[in-house]
């Protein structure tokens, strides 16, 4: 559901509102309250900087959405399905709940909620009444008309209208079915602004527009037919000049209000049209699609934004990838590309068009999709299966090689392969050395082959295209899994029972390994120091480990394992486990058979996806349970297209708390004065989180830290060479200044330091600077030979140059 | 229930002739259709769309446009002349020159550009004056109500005289419409004149336009199809307005308020019909319909249901595609069939077959002995075979013709009987009697006149006249087997039966609302059966002078409630000789034996039970079966007739047949095509 005014679009986004500008296309903030999901907003009519949401907690909340802040809170005591307000009820909002028989038959009534004036925050409104129990569970089959005076609301075939003033209804029907088999159920109901003239969308993808409806026999309607699906949504701009409509065709249509069948068309815009919505003023529409995307369109028909979030295709049928140049989580987006996402920033980065080929929105058509993806290990080379054919017999692949190019920062498709096996492609790697890129596919036809990026002699070009090295089978069985130990020494391919490890350099098979009975379903290396494991899960709900070096098994356990997925970064391996309808997560090193962490009944569904993802500051994380988290965060989808993650009880405070700093930021003016005050608040509330990032970061490159961090801070950002130079010069010297404090507290509190604040070091660095050199100068006739600095002198030096005097504020205050 | 050798005749070629002209008489629920080949159809909308009158047409008769004036009917036509029609006489009364005339009488638009006055007289129209001659031709004509003004569209424009003056007062121009060739220009091929100085125009662009007459501005335009919108009408109260597209679409627009409650009404698009394959050239909205025809030549009435108190039969949409007249005559007893096309009539002898089962070995094909064309321009208006296929009698508006036929084993003699008594000048319907001895034509003012047939010749009898008095013309005739009562059914409702020994009125069966659309006397008892327009059955005894027991029972009880909904009359009553119970019937769609020995089905009972008895045993059978027997195995059926060795013959023509022979429709394109 999105409302848009004319410089925000709100939208609901699970159990917050989220605003978005409609200019930058930004998140600006989220509207954050509810403890449940958010199932509608409506813009308040009294005040059009306020917006109502309502959730299925059975709360209705006022926010303030320019600032995201909370006015009132009010208990309904049900939960409720949507909202829906009108200028003329001021103080009155309307709402969908369930009824209280049967949740079953999804029998929900419309009720009108008398909001009681009153001061305080939390308010409980009592008052309800019911407009009508006959509503469709469907938010967009209620609609209010001219000036509030009536509410029309549809449900299966039939429409009714209840006039406010006369308290009366009138219902219209329609047929079951036509003569023609049109689906005559309604699906969406917009009412015209000034005229009395209904405007309803049906399942058959025709649009009626009713008139005269007070009358029970003389009510007309006129049809108009564009589109060829179930019209999903409906909408008059704000003049009425206009209606737009949209469906699954993805088009949004505008037709000529009171002009017959004159009408405009925008395709293309992905997804199928979920809403659509216009600002007050008319200039600006956004529809909202079903792969989690926004497009803001100008007056004029022009797309003039869009505002994507992780976009939600049919199936994901990739593994969920991290891109290892970007970090970006990649994974199935529009139909026929792969999408690139950054969980840092939650935000979606582009897509990327795998298939090349116009994607036809219409049901039950068999069409190329991308169902394999592999990233080599610098990210420079990605290999993608496209398919086409599963259902039918006649299956079409192709495999596609794209190379990254630095010019244009994106990949650029360098080879395809169109019959690289006469089977389906089962499964794909890449080599994980740095040296050599090689990409090694299985497939149904029971062979496995690698392929090799060759310089092709005939064609002396600077390009190299990518051919195939070697054709591998073992006793035709078929190959399921293939992966490459963590120095790319050995490949393990399994053949149904049996794991095959070969050696990628000789092509030599090495020796197999076999634990039936059944049939291997994922296999993976350990990682780091438990390179020398080999953990395989098969069909029969076993989970074998051997160890490489004595090719004897380690250890096995009985559990039933959907999802291996090894951690690039530690020795961890998380296994998701699916019994009895619910999922259990175990995350263990291979060297121990006791697992680290295990998480019981996690979700119901079963997870097949799952991601480690790096992150770009571990964590230092003391408590047990959750230090598998430090280096990596596990991300995994289930079946419901929902991506999840683990975080830790640190990491969720510090989320709190930054919000909280974010809310004091913009209220405080950024002055000198603020500069010294306001900053040093803000490092007593760093102080009091309990992170400690610095434990775990591996020591410091030896060598003066203060030159390095010269270097490497860019050019512009530095401050003058007169007032560096003085500075290099008396980071040379020793102070004695300060009290002694014990060197390793010292050490970490002031890496701290620098690591929380390296977003405001440049800024204030210049009157850091200032500061320390006029101390230093006035220091520097005491100690006046300092030949050679020990390392910890030299931290020392860091230290104070480091150190925020902010203290000194506080004398000055003191001072009478 | 008996079972009968069926002979399925298909190789009758009718071709209904496509619809040009309606025109609606609200005072008399009269609707006047006008066909391309000229002839002129009378249908009465409260009963069921009857086709009571039908005037037939002539050679090189295109009616251009229909009028009524109070209960007078006038057309224009192509030939040019204006013609006023004798509606009890079905027959045209009178024609004047009017010069190329493509549209609408007694204020005439002339090909040349003139637009003519006529005034109406008592029995004749007469030229009054020309309007301002323009220099294109004129489509359309409307009045205003006051009669002060005239719209009358034209090629790429609209002008409006005042009659006073018959000056023009405003210039419309219609535009050429975006993407067609600039030198094709728009045709505005009807347009209507409002009350309140609206002035809708229908255009070959495509578009319905709404017009100031005050200021000549556009007020709105709407786009209506890709072709041309041949036909407009407005209802009675104008809150309604149809168009007729040559998609075959009508689209109808409403006067409806945009706000509720408040008086400032717009035209507003509405609904849309789509129940033509071809063009649609006339739509005319009645009080509860929307009629609309066009060149598919059929009559296509579609309820509006906001207009209709209570759902009925009468109130479903009705396609009507053959006329409500046999137009194939069975000579009994030898087997031979007449076909009355317009201009010609056809003679043809049965096939024979042999063998056993549901479907016979054909054994000799039917053969066409006679090919015979009609004298002059008029189209045939009524024809008839005797029983013993000897006699051919036929009649236009102008003459009758009687052939004798003679035929033995290789040898065919056919003559045209020269010397006819004088009466017999012309017929509104003819009819033999059974022993083929005597021919009864119905002449004007509802007398029948008796000719007796010899070797010789023939021989004026008498005139059998009615007792009311009335003029209306005789649509039916039925004569009894054994030769001694003749019944005829006039325009009236009423149906008089003669003694034709006496030949003097015995009797009037009671006049019900509805018109006979089929009537026969049962061989044996006498009875006079007659069926309704309102699908009502009556059984007459004429010895006795009143309804029959069963008959009164039918009354009584009532009929099935399928049986009231079915939507075309019945067009011919027969009597099963081998078993005196059963009467046979036929409409466009079934065949019906009615066993009047069995108990009559109410309400709940299976009106439909073959197939439920069927799978009962002979026990339960008789519990279970009622008197109406009904056959759906023939579709759009023409005739059905029993003939003399107890076989029936069933004439079809199928709608498919009839919509391969019309021309190509408008090339539309489809979705998913």
């Amino acid at each position: 559901m999105t409302e848009r005014v004319n410089r925000f679009v709100l939208c609901t986004s699970g159990d917050s509102v989220k605003v978005y500008s409609t200019r930058t296309e930004e998140w600006l903030h989220s509207l954050q309250g509810h403890t449940n999901q958010v199932t509608g907003i409506a813009l308040n009519r009294a005040n059009h900087l306020q917006v109502y949401s309502c959730s299925a907690d059975g709360t209705v909340k006022l926010w303030d959405f320019i600032d995201g802040i909370l006015i009132k809170t009010f208990i309904i005591g049900y939960p409720l399905f949507a909202i829906y307000v009108s200028e003329k009820h001021d103080g009155i909002v309307f709402l969908h709940i369930a009824m209280d028989t049967d949740s079953k038959n999804e029998c929900f009534q419309l009720v009108a909620v008398h909001l009681p004036k009153s001061a305080e925050q939390e308010v409980e409104a009592k008052e309800l009444s019911a407009v009508s129990s006959r509503i469709s569970p469907n938010p967009s089959c209620t609609a209010f008309g001219r000036e509030g005076q009536y509410i029309a609301f549809a449900r299966h075939l039939q429409l009714n209208v209840y006039f406010f003033r006369k308290q009366k209804t009138y219902s219209f029907s329609l047929k079951a079915t036509d003569k023609k088999g049109a689906k005559n159920a309604f699906t969406c109901i917009a009412c015209h602004p000034a005229d009395d003239c209904i405007a309803t969308g049906h399942e058959d993808g025709k649009i009626r527009l009713w008139r005269n409806f007070i009358h029970t026999k003389e009510y007309t309607y006129s049809t108009q037919h564009w589109h060829h699906n179930a019209v999903n949504t409906l909408c008059f701009t704000p003049e009425g000049t206009n209606l737009l409509s949209g469906g699954i065709e993805s088009v949004l249509v505008q037709w000529q209000y009171g002009a017959g069948n004159r009408k405009e068309f925008l395709p293309r815009l992905g997804g199928s049209i979920l809403h659509v919505s216009t600002s007050s003023d008319g200039q600006l529409f956004c529809t909202s699609h079903s792969d989690n995307k926004i497009t803001v369109i100008e007056s004029s028909f022009k797309v003039c934004g869009v505002i994507q979030g992780l976009v939600k295709g049919d199936a994901v049928l990739t593994d969920l990838m991290i891109d290892p140049r970007s970090k970006a989580l990649v994974l199935n987006g529009k139909p026929g590309h792969l999408q690139f996402y950054s969980l840092m920033r939650d935000k979606h980065l582009y897509n990327l068009d795998i298939v090349q080929q116009e994607y036809i929105y219409e049901a039950g058509l068999d069409q190329f999709e991308v169902v394999k993806a592999a990233f080599d290990i610098n990210g420079y080379w990605l290999a993608t299966v496209e398919e086409r054919g599963q259902k039918s017999s006649d299956l079409e692949f192709v495999l596609k090689l794209w190379a990254y190019d630095e010019r244009t920062q994106s990949f650029v498709l360098n080879t395809t392969i169109t019959a690289a096996h006469t089977d389906r492609i089962i499964s794909m790697c890449f080599s994980s050395s740095e040296e050599t890129t090689m990409l090694v596919t299985t497939a149904e036809d029971g062979q496995f082959k690698a392929w090799c990026q060759g310089a092709d002699a005939d064609t002396q070009q600077d390009q190299s295209f990518w051919s195939c090295e070697f054709v591998g089978s073992y006793h035709n069985l078929k190959p399921t899994n293939c992966s490459f130990s963590a120095d790319s020494s050995l490949l393990a391919v399994n053949f149904q029972e049996v794991i095959t490890i070969w050696s990628p350099d000789t092509w030599e098979l090495l020796t197999t390994l076999c634990q039936p009975p059944g049939v291997v379903r994922d296999l993976c290396f350990g990682r780091l120091s438990c390179s020398k494991y080999l953990i395989a899960t098969t069909t029969r709900n076993l989970l074998c480990c051997w160890n490489l070096l004595t090719c004897a098994l380690e250890w096995s356990t009985s559990v039933e394992v959907s999802k291996l997925q090894p951690d690039p970064l530690s020795e961890n391996v998380a296994a998701f486990s699916y019994q009895s309808k619910h999922t259990d997560l175990f995350v263990f090193k291979p060297s121990e058979p006791r697992p680290l962490f295990t998480h019981k009944n996690m979700c119901s569904e079963k997870i097949h996806r799952a991601v480690f993802v790096p992150r770009e500051e571990p964590l230092n994380n003391c408590d047990e349970s959750s230090q598998w988290l430090n280096r990596s965060q596990l991300y995994f989808l289930t079946q419901n297209m929902d991506l999840l993650t683990f975080s830790t009880a640190t990491e969720e405070d510090r989320m709190l708390s930054s919000s909280k700093r974010l809310v004091i930021d913009d209220s405080v003016a950024v002055t000198p004065f603020y500069l010294l005050l306001g900053k040093h608040r803000q490092q007593q509330q760093k102080l009091n989180t309990p992170s400690h990032p610095a434990a775990d970061k591996p020591q410091q490159p030896q060598g003066s830290v203060t030159i390095t961090e010269l270097l490497h801070t860019p050019a512009h950002v530095l401050p003058a060479a007169s007032v560096l130079c003085s500075m290099l010069v008396s980071s040379l010297l020793i102070s004695n200044t300060g009290v002694r404090k014990d060197p390793l507290r010292e050490m970490e509190s002031s890496e701290q330091e620098m690591n929380s604040e390296k977003e405001e070091e440049h800024s204030e660095e210049e009157m850091e600077a200032c500061d320390s050199q006029q101390e230093l100068r006035a220091q520097g006739s005491v100690d006046e030979v300092t030949p050679k600095l020990s390392k910890a002198q030299e931290r020392e030096l860091k230290r104070i140059r480091k150190t925020d005097f902010s203290w000194m504020t506080g004398l000055i205050d003191s001072k009478p | 229930m008996g079972e009968f050798k069926v002979h399925r005749v298909r190789f009758f070629d009718y071709m209904p002739s496509g619809i040009r002209a309606l025109a609606f008489n609200g005072d008399t629920e009269r609707m006047a259709v006008a066909r391309m080949d000229g002839s002129v159809e009378i249908f009465h909308c409260s009963d069921r769309f009857f086709q009571e009158k039908i005037i037939p047409g002539r050679e090189q008769c295109g009616i251009e446009g229909l009028s009524w004036v109070g209960e007078r009917l006038f057309s224009a036509g192509l030939n040019g002349g204006i013609t006023e029609y004798d509606l009890t006489n079905q027959k045209v009364k009178y024609t004047i020159d009017a010069y190329k005339i493509p549209w609408y009488t007694f204020l005439v638009g002339c090909e040349d550009g003139t637009v003519k006055l006529f005034e109406v007289n008592e029995d004749k129209i007469q030229f009054e004056r020309n309007l301002d001659r323009q220099k294109s031709r004129i489509v359309s004509l409307s009045w205003h109500t006051s009669g002060s003004k005239i719209a009358a569209g034209m090629m790429d424009m609209i002008q409006i005289f005042n009659v006073e003056t018959g000056h023009s007062i405003h210039r419309m121009l219609a535009d050429r419409g975006v993407g067609t060739s600039r030198s094709k220009e728009c045709v505005v091929w009807s347009v209507v004149y409002l009350s309140d100085g609206t002035i809708v125009s229908g255009d070959s662009v495509g578009m319905v336009k709404l017009w100031d007459d005050q200021t000549g501005t556009l007020i709105k335009s709407h786009n209506v199809t890709k072709c041309d919108v041949l036909a407009l009408s407005v209802s009675q109260n104008e809150d309604s307005l149809v168009a007729g597209t040559s998609e075959g679409t009508v689209v109808q627009f409403q006067f409806v308020s945009m706000v509720l409650g408040k008086d400032d009404k717009e035209w507003v698009r509405t609904r849309t019909f789509k129940n033509h394959t071809h063009d649609i050239r006339a739509v005319a909205e009645i009080t509860t319909a929307v009629v609309s025809g066009g060149m598919d030549a059929q009559l296509v009435v579609k309820p509006l249901l906001d207009k209709i108190e209570v759902r009925s039969a009468a109130s479903a949409l009705r396609k009507i595609h053959f006329p409500h007249r046999r137009l194939v005559f069975c000579a009994r007893n030898s087997g031979l069939m007449l076909f009355q096309y317009p201009g010609h009539l056809e003679l043809w002898r049965l096939g024979e077959s042999e063998g056993k089962g549901s479907s016979l070995f054909v054994k000799r094909n039917p053969e066409k002995l006679l090919h015979l064309k009609v004298k002059g321009e008029d189209h045939i208006r009524c024809s008839a075979v005797s029983p013993c296929g000897e006699w051919i009698v036929y009649s236009t508006a102008s003459s009758l013709r009687l052939y004798r036929l003679h035929y033995q084993r290789f040898l065919f003699l056919f003559f045209q009987i020269s010397k006819l008594p004088k009466v017999l000048s012309s017929a509104n319907q003819l009819c033999f009697s059974s022993d083929s001895s005597h021919l009864f034509s119905a002449s004007t003012q509802s007398s029948v006149h008796i000719v007796s047939l010899s070797q010789s010749g023939c021989k004026f009898v008498g005139t059998l006249k009615p007792k009311s008095g009335s003029h209306q013309a005789i649509h039916l005739l039925a004569a009894s087997e054994d030769g001694e009562w003749l019944a005829s059914a006039n325009s009236d409702h009423e149906v008089h039966i003669y003694n034709l020994q006496t030949r003097k009125a015995h009797c009037t069966v009671p006049v019900y609302s509805s018109a006979v659309t089929a009537m026969g006397i049962h061989p044996t008892t006498n009875c006079l059966f007659m069926m309704y327009a309102d699908q009502q059955m009556c059984e007459y005894s004429i010895e006795q002078k009143q309804y029959t027991d069963w008959s009164r029972t039918v009354q009584r009880k009532g009929l099935h409630r399928l049986w009231m909904e079915r939507d075309t009359p019945c067009l011919n009553v027969m009597f099963n000789p081998q078993n005196p119970s059963h009467v046979i019937l036929h409409d466009t769609y079934m065949l019906c034996i009615i066993d009047q020995s069995l108990p009559l089905p109410d309400d709940k009972t299976q009106f439909y039970n073959q197939l439920t008895l069927k799978s009962l045993t002979e026990d339960q059978r008789k519990s279970h079966s009622h008197a109406f027997k009904v056959c759906k195995t023939f579709k759009d059926i023409l005739c059905v007739e029993l003939i003399s060795d107890q076989s029936l013959v069933v004439v079809e023509r199928p709608l498919e047949d009839v919509a391969t022979q019309l021309p190509a429709p408008i090339k539309q394109k489809k979705f998913a095509t």
